[in-house]
């Protein structure tokens, strides 16, 4: 038993520094599996989410991609329920935007505890580097997540453990404390020197590796609350504000505008659960109207749709009014110019 | 056996992969409709890292994507 094999599970994100953590364990004989924790926030370059032309986006999913230079399996987990409380009632507040970061660590981590003893792992190892987050990855912090995750001493961060105090891997000799590293702040020439040793191929930082950072998409969410009056999301809600043009004409509805032939197929899927409009002979955007669909909005929208299509110049263009799952009628409209399409609309 | 993983966004697809195939037997078929490119890539890979076998990946007239996999021991 005392010399048995002894397992860790990474928090493998698919950025470089978990990367890293997970092949330092890997280098001291540990056996070592990922877990990747899909909140619905993530950020997924290569998909549907993100335009085609964008061509400087990823083809691949980081994660799987860190496992497979890796060699290591990696459990994918959808916590999209479970991290809503997370998202809407955080302990420890925002950062810059709707980003619960260091409730999010702390949610994760005591996820993968979890998994951990389910499955008689022995730790749990993340990337984290002592102050290089402002919110999540201090040293007052670092304890706050290893308290409130119940991971406690089974927390091993690789990357800075050397300024931090030794934990249980560490005092059992299960790992070799002087073979981690001791790196802190911003700067990540070391990581990429490491990085470029191991010859790992990765993902460039991406500003943060959750929508709830990005500004208009916290913009986008935080009007969905206003206009529903309460603080709460589906799955859908949240997937769908990752897609198109968002426009808020008037209080009572919006309209989400497909960019592009991915997105519009994206969008058909909602066709059932929106009321949606289509030009009917020329090229365009699938639009989903999500609200009051009364006569005066649909009127609005059906000129916006046209205004959005190739028949933009036109001066009559027909466009189809599906109802959720259900009848389509037609009508014919006069594009919305472009200087009645207001600049706050846009969300 | 047949997965619906049509409208759904990556990683998606794979989780719902996933947790099917966990519960089928080594050698069963399982074959997942998608409309996600990502998809892609993405199944397959999880698929080498956990030993299953893609043996057909195709694009259906109505762009629908369908990956068989054979599951593995
Ligand atoms: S950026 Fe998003 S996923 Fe990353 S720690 Fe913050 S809230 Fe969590």
């Amino acid at each position: 038993m005392e010399n048995r094999k002894r397992q860790a599970i990474v928090l493998l994100s698919g950025g470089l520094d978990s990367l890293l953590a997970a092949r330092l364990m890997l280098d001291q004989g540990i056996h070592v599996e990922g877990i990747n924790f899909f909140t619905g926030f993530c950020v997924e370059g290569h998909t549907h989410a993100i335009r085609r032309d964008r061509k400087d986006r990823a083809v691949r999913n980081n994660a799987l991609h860190s496992a497979e230079q890796l060699g290591i399996r990696l459990h994918m987990i959808d916590v999209i329920d479970d991290y809503k409380d997370v998202v809407l009632n955080p302990r420890h507040g925002y950062g810059a935007h709707l980003n619960p970061c260091l409730d999010c660590k702390a949610f994760m981590v005591g996820r993968a505890r979890s998994w951990l003893e389910e499955h008689g792992f022995d730790f749990i190892v993340t990337g984290e580097v002592l102050g290089q987050r402002p919110m999540s990855q201090r040293r007052d912090t670092f304890p706050v997540v290893a308290r409130e995750s119940g991971a406690l001493d089974r927390l091993v961060r690789p990357l800075s453990a050397r300024l931090l105090p030794p934990t249980l891997p560490e005092r059992e000799g299960w790992v070799d404390r002087e073979r981690l590293l001791g790196l802190s702040g911003r700067n990540r020439k070391p990581q990429i020197a490491l990085a470029r040793a191991y010859g790992f191929d990765y993902a460039q930082p991406a500003g943060g590796c959750c929508f709830l950072t990005d500004e208009n998409y916290a913009h986008k969410l935080r009007d969905l609350w206003a206009s529903r009056g309460a603080r709460r999301y589906d799955f859908d809600d949240i997937m769908l504000l990752k897609i198109g043009r968002h426009l808020r004409p008037h209080p009572s509805f919006k309209l989400i505008i497909g960019r592009e032939e991915g997105e519009n197929r994206f969008l058909e899927g909602y066709r059932h659960r929106f009321a949606h409009l289509w030009a009917t002979e020329h090229k365009g955007p699938l639009v989903l109207l999500q609200g009051d669909a009364n006569e005066t909005n649909l009127d609005l929208a059906c000129a916006i749709t046209a205004r959005f299509g190739q028949g933009r110049s036109k001066a009559r263009v027909r466009v189809a009014v599906g109802e959720p799952g259900g009848l389509t009628r037609e009508r014919d409209v006069t594009p919305l110019p472009a200087h009645a399409l207001a600049a706050e609309w846009y969300l | 056996m047949d997965l619906d993983a049509r409208y759904l966004l990556c990683p998606m697809p794979v989780i719902r992969v996933s947790s099917v195939i966990g519960r089928m037997a080594a050698g069963d078929t399982l074959t997942v409709h998608c409309t996600d490119p990502g998809a892609l890539h993405d199944i397959p890979a999880w698929c080498r890292l956990e030993g299953h076998e893609v043996v057909e990946t195709r694009t259906e007239p109505s762009g629908d994507i369908v990956i068989v996999i054979r599951a593995g021991g």
